[in-house]
């Protein structure tokens, strides 16, 4: 068994509590980290997209684990921003990663949930397929469209990329997942692809009843909703989890979940009832990263020396969609 | 009415229990916001006027009500409340 080989990327550009203080002076910087659990974000430079963000994570894993770019059989990358509506943005990836054309790769067009997706999806791929390696990315650049008098998304969300290898000998447990269309209008852009085009519609700036300000040209969220929703949606996803993998509460090591926001977070973590010293929380120095989150945090669990080889990982994800899912990995 | 009737006590009795069920709220409230002096809270409070009402402390509620009510108090809710019996009373009518 290996321990799963995890790198990422953080762009240069970073957004501190002061920052957002001095551009929002209701809010104090020492309030904000209070509040979110988080002090800074990342963000991606002007000509930085996803794709590039993921590449360098890629790079990353390979130089850090001496990878051969050539033993990948499989890359999925995970984003919502890609390069271009067409063709798929891992099919422009394999070319600049220079894997081999004997693979196969696609995108899956998911947020916060992304990374548990893709890891159900490429454990079925290497059970079903004879190959040794998939390779994940996970990538958002939310920062780009986020309206900049939107206090409420601009503290939370940060913009990173993630590369996972998952391969043949790691143990991946059975999934659960959910969906609910009902709720896309909680957390959405929608202004911009096929249903209303820029060149069709254009966003009007509203206050959200708290003063952030936004339209529907930008990513935008209700955050008490999406609290609700997760508190509603957590306690019986982790629980649904430990039914499918015959498990108990006690029986898992350490619990990562999607790193929404460290409030919300600490709220999950009391009505669950897990015990704080097997709670991982990755907030602080990244935000919210939407589909790099749980990448980022088991690589820093490993980092931290809270997980090695055996320890029971259940991971945790729940977001825009609405959807949500996870499994148990050993790793 | 007069004692003599079978209502009144249990009308008493419902009036007592709304009143230590809304001091119940309104004194976990008061432990959530810095603002507020200790007991000077009251059910007809307007918590929107407090200069530190926010979206995150709009959270803040929401959470408090999931953990204690176990009731999904969503943001559309919170913005027809003005004060905490509003709170209350939506509580009760989920």
């Amino acid at each position: 068994m290996d321990v799963f080989k995890i790198a990422y990327y953080l762009p240069e550009k970073i957004l501190t509590n002061e920052d957002l203080a001095k551009e929002f002076p209701a809010w104090k910087a020492y309030d904000i980290e209070q509040k979110t659990g988080i002090y800074k974000r990342h963000c991606a430079a002007y000509e930085e997209i996803a794709s590039d963000c993921a590449t360098k994570a890629a790079k990353k894993l390979f130089a850090e684990y001496n990878i051969d770019e050539k033993s990948v059989d499989f890359l999925i990358f995970v984003t919502q921003s890609q390069d271009h509506a067409s063709p798929t943005t891992a099919c422009l990836i394999q070319n600049r990663l220079n894997l081999k054309p004997q693979i196969g790769a696609f995108d899956i067009n998911l947020g916060c949930t992304g990374f548990v997706y893709a890891l159900s999806v490429a454990k079925g791929l290497l059970a079903t397929n004879d190959l040794n390696n998939v390779l994940i990315l996970t990538s958002e650049t939310l920062t780009k469209y986020i309206h900049p008098r939107d206090k409420s998304a601009r503290t939370i969300f940060g913009d990173a990329g993630a590369a996972v290898l998952v391969s043949k000998n790691h143990q991946i447990g059975r999934f659960e997942y959910g969906t609910d269309g009902s709720g896309s209008e909680v957390m959405i852009k929608r202004n911009g692809a096929f249903r209303f085009p820029f060149t069709k519609v254009r966003g009007v700036d509203y206050d959200d009843g708290y003063g952030s300000i936004t339209n529907d040209d930008f990513f935008r969220m209700k955050g008490q909703d999406v609290f609700v929703f997760a508190a509603k949606t957590a306690p019986k996803l982790v629980k649904n989890i430990l039914l499918k993998n015959e498990m108990e509460l006690e029986d898992i090591d350490l619990f990562i979940f999607h790193q929404a926001n460290g409030f919300l977070l600490e709220h999950l973590r009391k009505k669950i009832k897990i015990p704080k010293e097997k709670f991982f929380v990755y907030m602080r120095e990244v935000g919210n990263t939407v589909s790099s989150t749980i990448p980022i945090a088991m690589k820093e669990a490993i980092r931290a020396g809270r997980i090695q080889k055996g320890t029971k990982v259940l991971i945790a994800a729940f977001g825009v969609g609405l959807s949500w899912g996870g499994t148990i990995i050993e790793i | 009415m007069s004692d003599s009737h079978g209502e009144e006590p249990l009308l008493k009795y419902k009036v007592i229990m709304i009143n230590i069920e809304i001091n119940d709220l309104v004194k976990r409230l008061e432990e959530e916001f810095d603002e507020i002096e200790p007991g000077t809270l009251k059910a007809e409070t307007s918590f929107k006027d407090l200069e530190e009402w926010s979206s995150m402390q709009a959270l803040v509620v929401i959470a408090l009500v999931d953990e204690h009510y176990d009731v999904p108090l969503t943001g559309e809710d919170l913005m027809q409340c003005e004060t905490v019996q509003d709170i209350y009373d939506k509580i009760k009518s989920k």
